[in-house]
Parts: C-alpha cells; structure tokens; sequence
C-alpha cells in the first residue's frame, strides 16, 4: 500500500468521564473502500467527527494527505478534501436539489463578496462553470430532472443519494458515508451498493464507509474495521471480519451474557 | 442575466434623482412619506440579511441605525458650515459613509458573540447591544445628552434616500443571488452541514452582521437630514421590533416581500393617524394573524429556484 490518505494514530476522545473513542488506529489509502462497523454507540459517528474536524481528539494524532488535520476547522478540511454525509440527512432545506449542490461548490472557488457585487465577466463565468458542473453531476445520479425542487421534498432514497452527489460536489479525495443505508429496503440496499462501487469508481476517490448493514458492508469493502465501546477489536477482510470470534461476539454476545 | 444588475441598480439611482429633481411638483408631506419609505426599505433591506438569509435573529438594528444617524449629524452639525454650498452634497455622502462606517463596527463587535450564540440567546444579546447604544447616546453631553442633536440641516431627499434603497437592494440581491453568497442561506439553513460543505460560518455571520449593520448607520444619517431632530429615544427597541416586523411579514430571506411589507408598513400608521395610539396593537394583531395563516411570509411569490 502507498502512502495512506487519511491515518489516524491512537485517538483518543473523552467527553467528560466517557471515553467514546479509545486509541483508535486507522488507515484509508487513495482510492480505497473501508468500512468501519460497530455495535449501537460503539464511536462509529465520533470518529467520523473527528476525521472531519467536528471535535478535536484529547489525544493521538490524524493525518490527512500528509498533514496533521489536529486544530483544523472543519471547512478547511472541506476544501483539503474530506467530505461526507450524515446519519440524519442534512440537506440545505431551503433550498432546491440544484442550489442544494451549487452551495457545495463554493468552497473551492475563490468567489468573494467583491465578485458578486461587480458582476463582472469572471464573475459571471466562474457562475456559468459552477451551474455547469453542478448539472454534469445532477445528471451522472439521475437526479437532474429533480433540479427546481426543494431537496427536502425529494423520495428518502433520493434526499440519501443528494447528500452523496452535495458531498462530491466539493471534489472530495476522501468521502465518508455515515450510514448511507438506514431506512432503506432491500432494493433500494442494492442500488445503494451500486452507487456506492460507481462513485468510488467514477471519480477515482476513497470512500470511508459507516454502516450497520453488514450486507451492504461485506458486499463493498475491501477492508473493515470493528470498533466496540470506542475501541477497535478487529480489521481485516470482509470474510476475515465474519468469522472473527471477537465481532461476533460484540455483536451477539457471548454464552456468558445469556446468564 | 447578463450585466442586467447593474443596469439596474444605474437606472434606479438615476430615476430616484431624476424624480427628486422635479420634487417640487409634489405635496410636501407625501414627499415626506416617500422619503420615510426608503429609509425604512434600506432597514428592511439590510436586516433581511442578518435575520432572513443568514438566519441569526438580530434585535438591535435600530441601534446600528442610531450609531450611523449621530455619527453623520454629528459630522454635519460641526462642520457643514464651513463647506461650500457646491461640495455640500459630496460632503453630505461623506457624512452618510462614515455613518455606516461606524455602524458597521459595531456590527463586527455584535458579530462576534453570534459566533458563540443562537435563536433567542443571539436575540436577546443583539437587543441588550441595542439599549446599550441607547443609553451611552442618552448620557453622552457629546452627543447633547437626553435632548438628542436639533437643528440638523435638511439634507436628505427623495433621491437621497430612493438611491441609497437601490443601492441596498442591489448588493443584498447580488451577495445572496452568487454562488458565493449561497453561503449565508447554507449557514441559515445548517451550520453543521455548511461547514462540512467548506462553508466559514464564522465569516459568514460577521460579514452579514456588518454589511446589515452599515446599510442600518445609512439608514440612520438619512433619518436625522430628514427629521432634523435626533433624539436616542426614537431608537428603542420598539424601534428594531418595527424593522423586524417588516423582516418577517415580507417573508424571511424574500428580498421582494420585504421590501412591499416595508412600504406598507411605512404608509399603514399615517393612514391610521387617527388612532396611532392603537398603533402596536395593530401591529401586534397583525403579526399573531400573520404568523398563524402564513407563517411563511404575507409576500412569498415566486419560488427561490436557480437564476437563468
């Protein structure tokens, strides 16, 4: 493997007496699909909080594309190319599908207010590109027809894969998806999956995956990770992670919990 | 929409001087109530940005509205005689400017605790920020203590005030309507998401807090050359209510609702003059009916889809 994109080094996170991630190691290649697994509040969601900047690790370090990401706001991380999606879709609810991925863009572009006041022709080209872009992308996801509608008012399959198409509209290196399949029946798993492969295929990015579904996640990745009370207990293969004693037991418990 | 913008913006500077040229035809106390509409347009306007499309609920626009006013009458009153009659009116720009100048200040200073506080914590700060204003006015002798500054030269006029609506207008429209400024609707809409999205919420809410509050100081200068009298009274809370009422019957983030809801907020007291001490019941009954037949704004036409 080359030089990891996104290493994380014994992290540690303590919200008060709690330890919610422990000495947590971790490492996602370019253009790699990890999955990172865990029972109920076992600190899939705060590491990804902590990958993204959300909150800052009381101890350890992290490494995104050779630099320490320790400090860094979250926006800033943005724009080095960490992007994601939420468990609870969060999408610019006042806004439409179109506006919803444009928004996105704006990291990237150095446009500022002087630029939009003036109205000048690097100004209007630099618009011209972004609607541009931001169709090519509704397009690819077959979402272009939905451009004028308010995001929220999209099917719940739809408002997922816009938080996806939002999320690469930043032209991420590293996306991280936070349970892209809660909610969604088995067909929809499987389209899900698809995308999955086609997005990480397509745009020749990796992809960190949060995931309760263990179909969706033996089915993709290529390397799982399973964290239990903030701590890892197992990396390895999807077929390694399946017969490994220790995953399931986190997950089914073991004869002594029966008790 | 091509360079149509700023032929706007041109054509409805040169429409509002053009027409203040020829004020003359015009009854005086209409004029007056012209002139009262812009300004309040511009305060609408500009609060919009803070309230609506950044969504950070301000209560202390008629306070960043009182800085301007004293600054440029101020400046006004001791110095305007000594200037010639010819640069009378660069000098009255000038004045306006460093009136927003100051207010914008004090935007960054209210901008700053918006980085920590929200909902009804902002608004309850940024409404302390408001009286505070108030009260240094009220007991500074500089600023001629509880009587206020008198004897204000009549600078404003209808171009005056019409000019600086669309000035306001135009930046407040062209700002949102970018792809840069779709960046105050993401802070709006979810900081969380905004700033994953690369989005700087901290300078988002600073810069909609500064532009908001330099729009209000104009607004302010405006109102003391109109009214000639200045006194930190008439910039209370009630004040800002009144501003944020047009904010919220426009329809937040609505930029033409707001500035209709401005317009006939503005003309609805003089037309109920006869029972002005039923003023804010009115307003009051307005605003509970409002909120629960359209809680989206009375004025919301037109869906905010992309602009072609």
């Amino acid at each position: 493997m080359s030089l990891p994109l996104l290493e994380l080094e014994k992290v540690t996170i303590k919200f008060g007496g709690l330890t919610a991630v422990a000495e947590l190691d971790l490492k996602v290649g370019e253009g790699e699909l990890i999955g990172l697994i865990g029972p109920n509040g076992a600190g899939k969601t705060t590491a990804f909080n902590l990958i993204t900047g959300v909150y800052q690790p009381t101890s350890g370090d992290i490494t995104f594309a050779g630099q320490p990401t320790g400090g860094v706001k979250p926006h800033i991380l943005s724009c080095r190319g960490i992007s994601r999606t939420f468990q609870n879709i969060r999408l610019f609810a006042s806004m439409s599908v179109f506006d919803n991925v444009r928004t996105a863009m704006q990291g990237n572009r150095a446009q500022r207010v002087r630029d939009a006041l003036w109205r000048g022709a690097t100004f209007r080209e630099s618009e011209a590109r972004v609607e541009h872009e931001a169709m090519e992308l509704l397009k690819i996801f077959n979402l272009d027809r939905f451009y004028e509608a308010d995001g929220k008012s999209l099917p719940y399959g739809d408002q997922r894969r816009l938080e996806i198409v939002r999320a690469l509209a930043t032209q991420p290196k590293l996306l991280l998806l936070d349970e892209p399949a809660a909610g969604m029946n088995p067909t929809e798993k499987e389209q899900l999956m698809e995308l999955i492969r086609f997005v990480q295929d397509k745009f020749k990015i990796a992809v960190l995956l949060v995931e309760h579904d263990m179909k969706v996640v033996m089915g993709i990745c290529q390397r799982i990770n399973v964290l239990d009370y903030g701590r890892k207990i197992a990396e390895g293969t999807p077929d390694e992670i399946r017969c490994n004693p220790k995953v399931i037991a986190a997950y089914l418990g073991t004869e002594d919990d029966d008790a | 929409m091509r360079g149509k913008e700023k032929s706007f913006l041109l054509l409805a500077i040169a429409a509002a001087v053009g027409l203040s040229l020829g004020s003359g035809m015009f009854n005086r106390y209409y004029l007056g109530i012209a002139v009262d509409v812009g300004i309040n347009i511009i305060l609408a306007v500009s609060l919009n940005l803070i309230n609506g499309h950044t969504g950070q609920f301000s209560l202390g626009h008629a306070g960043f509205m009182a800085v301007g006013g004293f600054t440029a009458a101020k400046l006004t009153l001791t110095c305007g005689s000594s200037v010639p009659p010819a640069f009378q009116p660069f000098f009255f720009f000038a004045a306006l400017l460093l009136g927003g100048i100051v207010a914008a200040v004090g935007g960054l200073v209210v901008g700053v605790p918006s980085l920590r506080l929200r909902g009804d914590y902002l608004a309850i700060v940024t409404l302390g920020f408001g009286e505070i204003i108030r009260v240094i006015f009220q007991t500074s002798e500089f600023f001629g203590a509880a009587t206020g500054l008198t004897g204000i030269s009549k600078l404003t006029t209808f171009g005056w005030a019409w000019a600086f609506a669309a000035i306001t207008v135009y930046v407040v429209a062209c700002i949102v309507n970018s792809t840069y400024g779709r960046g105050f609707i993401a802070v709006h809409d979810d900081e969380i998401a905004a700033s994953a999205m690369g989005i700087n919420p901290t300078r988002y809410k600073v810069t909609a807090f500064v532009i908001g509050a330099f729009f209000a100081g104009i607004a302010g200068g405006l109102y003391a050359h109109h009214k000639l009298v200045l006194k930190p009274d008439g910039f209370d809370f009630v004040k800002s209510i009144e501003i944020v009422v047009m904010v919220i019957l426009g329809g937040m983030g609505r930029t033409a609702g707001v500035i209709l809801a401005a317009i006939i907020l503005t003309i609805l007291p003089e037309l109920l003059r006869g029972v002005a001490e039923y003023r804010m019941i009115i307003y009051s009954l307005l605003i509970i009916a409002l909120m629960l037949t359209r809680p989206q704004g009375l004025f919301t036409f037109g869906k905010k889809g992309p602009v072609k």
